[in-house]
């Protein structure tokens, strides 16, 4: 009896394909914007040959067989792309609800023992279950690999090092400081302190939403590295809340300059390379010669 | 040992990966600013959740945080308790000591952690695993 489905499918395969195209291409259904007509009956194409080509009598019964990888490996590109081209999981997994409308149609059409009409459709509703439950896997997968694309995105452009002033840098951390993060930092910023020949580094961690010790620590061997170079590190954006945590954590950073915002370091590091800025008044202005 | 409370609210979370410490810390405060606790009791819990939730991820490789809103003699508070199936802590008076570390840290996360809250409770056995519960009251 399995035998004979497979035969029937093979020998409706051409009208099982025009029917789910049928399907696909119903305004409610289509994506014209994300996947032209061609490419979807191309899909649709390859997926029905290995389909037809790979469906044995034996695992029709068992979905776990060896004889569905080329189908599951097809399926699972096929949604890996979708998930990347922006489908929805709802449009994604139409895609096999609309074959499995086909096929069952398609049966009914054919078989006419009520028995064995049941039976049949049981079996193609687990297989095709089966291939929709691997979609959604496999969209699953595409849409994670966005994310990761994304999360290494952000990690890059949010380690900007300034040059505030000749000689001094400034460096605003924001987010999470890891092990990886401040291995990228520790690198961008030794760098340039070497090729800006800078005498001080700013370390502003305003943006950090939490201060735990690994975060510290992280700071400390940032701070001792920078002194290697022979540069002086100032961290600031300390708030109230984080330095009264960082008291009771136990965290010792009294070895470090700290200050509570980036303008009062930025004025500590004038007083380190002697510098004075002040504000033009008309007992002054007579030093300073008209442009 | 912990008094008993009043549950008003659970869920719990798994750290498996480094990512998920950030998800959960933000769950944390969203639960601590839903009792109206206070900025600073708000970072001291969210941070002794950080230490706490890093070093299981550390020593035993994840485990699972169970959230909960609580009362008790009508002050209401945040608990947590970290569950691990880790190898356990040979000598729990050693590891709450300030600078103490078998992994190459600075030594506070278990002693701060506990400073920083308003209970806390450790239980560990070698090859079974630890489990810590802390609580922070909003008003405490």
């Amino acid at each position: 009896m399995a035998t004979e489905i497979i035969k029937l499918l093979k020998d409706k395969q051409a009208i099982i394909l025009e029917r789910w195209m049928e399907n696909q291409l119903t305004p409610a259904r289509v994506r014209e914007d994300l996947i032209s007509s061609d490419d979807l009956r191309a899909d649709s194409v390859a997926l029905i040959t290995a389909l037809v080509s790979n469906l044995k009598e034996k695992s029709l019964n068992d979905t776990d067989s060896a004889d569905f990888n080329p189908i599951t490996e097809l399926l699972g590109s096929i949604s890996f792309s979708r998930a990347k081209q922006g489908f929805s999981p709802r449009e994604t997994g139409l895609f096999i609800v609309g074959l499995k409308e086909v096929l069952i149609a398609v049966i009914q059409e054919e078989v006419k023992d009520p028995r064995q009409l049941v039976d049949l459709s049981l079996k193609i509703h687990r297989l095709m279950d089966n291939l929709l439950i691997i979609t959604f896997e496999t969209y699953i997968k595409g849409r994670e690999e966005v994310i990761l694309a994304q999360t290494d995105e952000i990690a890059e452009i949010s380690i900007p090092v300034i040059r505030v002033w000749d000689g001094i840098l400034a460096l605003p951390i924001i987010g999470t400081l890891d092990s990886a993060r401040t291995q990228v930092i520790m690198e961008a910023l030794l760098t340039e302190i070497v090729e800006s020949s800078s005498d001080i580094a700013i370390l502003d961690i305003s943006g950090v939403p939490t201060v735990d010790s690994m975060v510290a620590q992280h700071l400390l061997k940032t701070v001792s590295a920078t002194r290697l170079l022979g540069a002086t590190c100032i961290i600031s954006g300390i708030r109230p809340e984080i330095a009264q945590t960082i008291v009771h954590l136990g965290i010792d950073l009294s070895s470090i300059v700290t200050k509570s915002t980036m303008a009062s370091a930025l004025q500590h590091a004038f007083q380190l390379l002697r510098l004075e800025v002040y504000k033009r008044t008309p007992a002054n202005a007579s030093h300073v010669k008209p442009e | 040992m912990i008094k008993t409370a009043i549950l008003l609210a659970t869920e719990h979370m798994s750290i498996l990966r480094e990512e998920d410490v950030v998800p959960f810390r933000y769950r944390v405060k969203e639960c601590a600013a839903g009792i109206k606790m206070g900025l600073v009791n708000q970072t001291y819990l969210i941070t002794a959740a950080s230490e706490l939730a890093r070093n299981m991820l550390k020593y035993a490789d994840g485990g699972i945080v169970l959230i909960e809103t609580i009362e008790r003699d009508g002050e209401t508070g945040i608990r947590l308790m970290f569950k691990d199936q880790g190898p356990g802590i040979e000598d729990v008076g050693l590891a709450l000591k300030d600078g103490f570390s078998t992994g190459g840290s600075l030594g506070v996360g278990l002693p701060g952690a506990k400073r920083l809250v308003n209970e806390f409770e450790i239980a560990s056995e070698p090859g079974k695993g630890t489990s810590v519960t802390i609580i922070r009251w909003a008003n405490g």
